[in-house]
């Protein structure tokens, strides 16, 4: 892009008069316009801090390990669907019989979620069906488990992007 | 001097060129993706409604448009379904606010695409499209009937045509000619004095009246718009032909729609509506009872004998998803409505739940300014539109309607 952009100049420079070398000018600046836009766009704050949307985690006092999974692999936007909460302790065994409640919301929308998900059915191997999820709109939500167990309660967030 | 302009001339090219071949119209990729997603060739085929075995039995369809149009089907025998949902009129009847028998506190919804709702009437109190439809028959400032003198008409009127659809009648000889349990006192003391098996025998009919009607109701979808031809050909890359082109003031509308305004936030999918409820600051009509939305229409949808989880619907429990996973308390649903399709919105004014508004410079005007909400929270914040970027996005809704 910097070749280009001194070839311009140096053009202009020597006065060498031919349609193509004028061609090639106007394509080498084109290049370098190309290169800004995407210069600005890459380094745009918006795609440097996105929320973690890892689908595994430590829950907030490291009592599980729990990970949060759509059932049918896919995310729809609109339709009710149920997802997949599997919760380990630290040393990997499964965990059983824990009670789980859901809230969350969108963060940047300043509302709750427009569904109530609830779990509705243990798998085993610590699995836990959460049916009623649905995101209504596109955008950054938080899906957030308080987890009651055997070992105790605790909590995570999980963030979905659409 | 000549070459310079010649350089420049050719930089002037490169940029126009990189900012859009051929003067087109110009979407960033992003903005390409999500208009394709609004366009009516997105819309799933109609998915079959399990709780209403009739739902898709044509002559389940035919009687339900018989009863739409019958005025016999009111107290009076002046009011029908059509009355409001006119025809003509994209099933609805311009006014501020329904009148039935007598004025309503809310406006008459178009019935386009109305079989993809999970629920219904401004505020969701009911669940189905069959519950709907037994609503206003009810409702003393709507058809102002009673279940008992419906299914006497229809034993009198369509006893044949109904026995061929949903079997024998029952025997209706000791049923009072007017009974009901949300009627008048003599109604209700009509009802409460008839036998349980008897009162059910009558909910029995009056439900499958809702869902013939709702059979007829699923045939009623919307159309392609000029929007829909002009998201086609951006999709496929052809150039727009003749109406489905854009004007400048259109694009910069559609832009304004999908980005800065955030209208596209609720009004998403090929319907515009995300189906879910919203405080937007709309502003309560002096003269109306209290009106609180969707926060009172809970307990209403829930009670509801013919919900989804209630015994008159078909097929298994499954289906009742959306009613069993329903927020029930919360700020949010506090003067919440819900998200109105925007496909046709421009042809029918007034808007919002009462008629609030009686142009889109208003409704938009509206979310521009984002007023706090007498009750509850406003979701929308200030979009501080100029007066071109407004009459921009008006002109974006009109290709809805077009
Ligand atoms: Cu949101």
């Amino acid at each position: 892009m910097r070749y280009a952009a001194r070839d311009v100049s140096s053009r202009r420079g020597t006065g060498l008069a031919s349609i193509w070398r004028y061609s090639l000018a106007g394509l080498g600046l084109a290049a370098l316009l190309v290169g800004i836009v995407a210069a600005v766009y890459l380094t745009l704050p918006q795609s440097a801090s996105g929320p973690d949307t890892s689908r595994s985690k430590k829950t907030a006092n490291g009592l599980f390990v729990a990970s949060f999974e759509p059932e049918r692999g896919v995310i729809r936007q609109g339709e009710l669907q149920s997802w997949l909460l599997t919760l380990k302790t630290a040393a990997g065994v499964p965990v059983e019989g824990a009670a789980i409640t859901v809230s969350g919301g969108m963060p940047q929308h300043d509302h709750g979620l427009p569904t109530s998900p609830q779990a509705t059915d243990y798998l085993g191997e610590g699995r836990y069906r959460i049916d009623g999820v649905k995101f209504t709109m596109s955008g950054w939500w938080q899906l957030r488990f308080a987890i009651s167990a055997a070992a105790g309660s605790d909590s995570v967030v999980f963030n979905v992007v659409l | 001097m000549r070459r310079l302009a010649s350089v420049m001339s050719l930089l002037v090219l490169a940029a126009l060129a990189l900012l859009g071949g051929c003067g087109g119209p110009q979407f960033s990729d992003a903005e390409k993706k999500t208009i394709a997603s609004l366009a009516l060739n997105t819309l799933p085929s109609l998915k079959p409604d399990t709780t209403n075995r009739y739902a898709d039995v044509p002559a389940a369809a035919a009687l339900g448009s018989t009863l739409f149009f019958d005025v016999g089907m009111s107290r009076d025998g002046t009011v029908s379904c059509s009355t409001c949902h006119k025809i003509d009129r994209q099933f609805q009847d311009d006014l501020p606010q329904a009148v039935g028998v007598s004025r309503t506190n809310r406006r008459t919804m178009p019935l386009a695409g109305v079989a993809r709702n999970p629920w219904f009437f401004w505020d969701g109190r009911r669940d189905s499209l069959w519950a709907q439809a037994l609503t206003p028959l009810e409702n003393p400032l709507e058809q102002a009937g009673n279940r008992a003198a419906f299914a006497h008409y229809i034993k009198k009127r369509f006893g044949e045509r109904y026995e061929r659809i949903f079997g024998p009648l029952p025997d209706l000889s000791t049923v009072p000619a007017n009974a009901s349990p949300l009627g008048g006192d003599a109604e209700k003391a009509a009802w409460n004095a008839m036998p349980a098996g008897q009162q059910e025998d009558v909910n029995r009919v009056y439900a499958n009246i809702g869902k013939a009607i709702a059979a007829f109701e699923r045939s009623i979808e919307p159309a392609q718009t000029r929007f829909d031809r002009f998201a086609i050909d951006l999709a496929t890359g052809a150039a727009p032909q003749g109406d489905a082109a854009f004007s400048p003031e259109e694009i910069l509308g559609l832009k304004l729609f999908i980005g800065k305004a955030n209208c596209v936030t609720c009004h998403n999918g090929p319907r515009f509506t995300d189906n879910s409820f919203h405080n937007t600051g709309v502003p309560p009509v002096n003269g109306l009872p209290l009106d609180r939305g969707r926060v009172d229409a809970v307990a209403q949808v829930e009670a509801d004998p013919f919900n989804c989880l209630g015994k008159f619907r078909d097929g298994d429990e499954s289906a009742c998803r959306e009613l069993r996973f329903m927020v029930k308390d919360g700020p949010q649903i506090v003067r919440a409505y819900k998200t109105p399709s925007l496909r046709g919105a421009a042809s029918r004014p007034p808007y919002m739940h009462a008629g609030q508004f009686s142009s889109l410079d208003e409704v938009v005007a509206h979310y521009s300014r984002a007023p706090p909400a007498v009750e509850g929270v406003s979701e929308v914040h200030p979009l501080d539109l100029s007066d071109r970027e407004r009459t921009a996005l008006v002109a974006f809704l009109k290709t809805l309607s077009e």
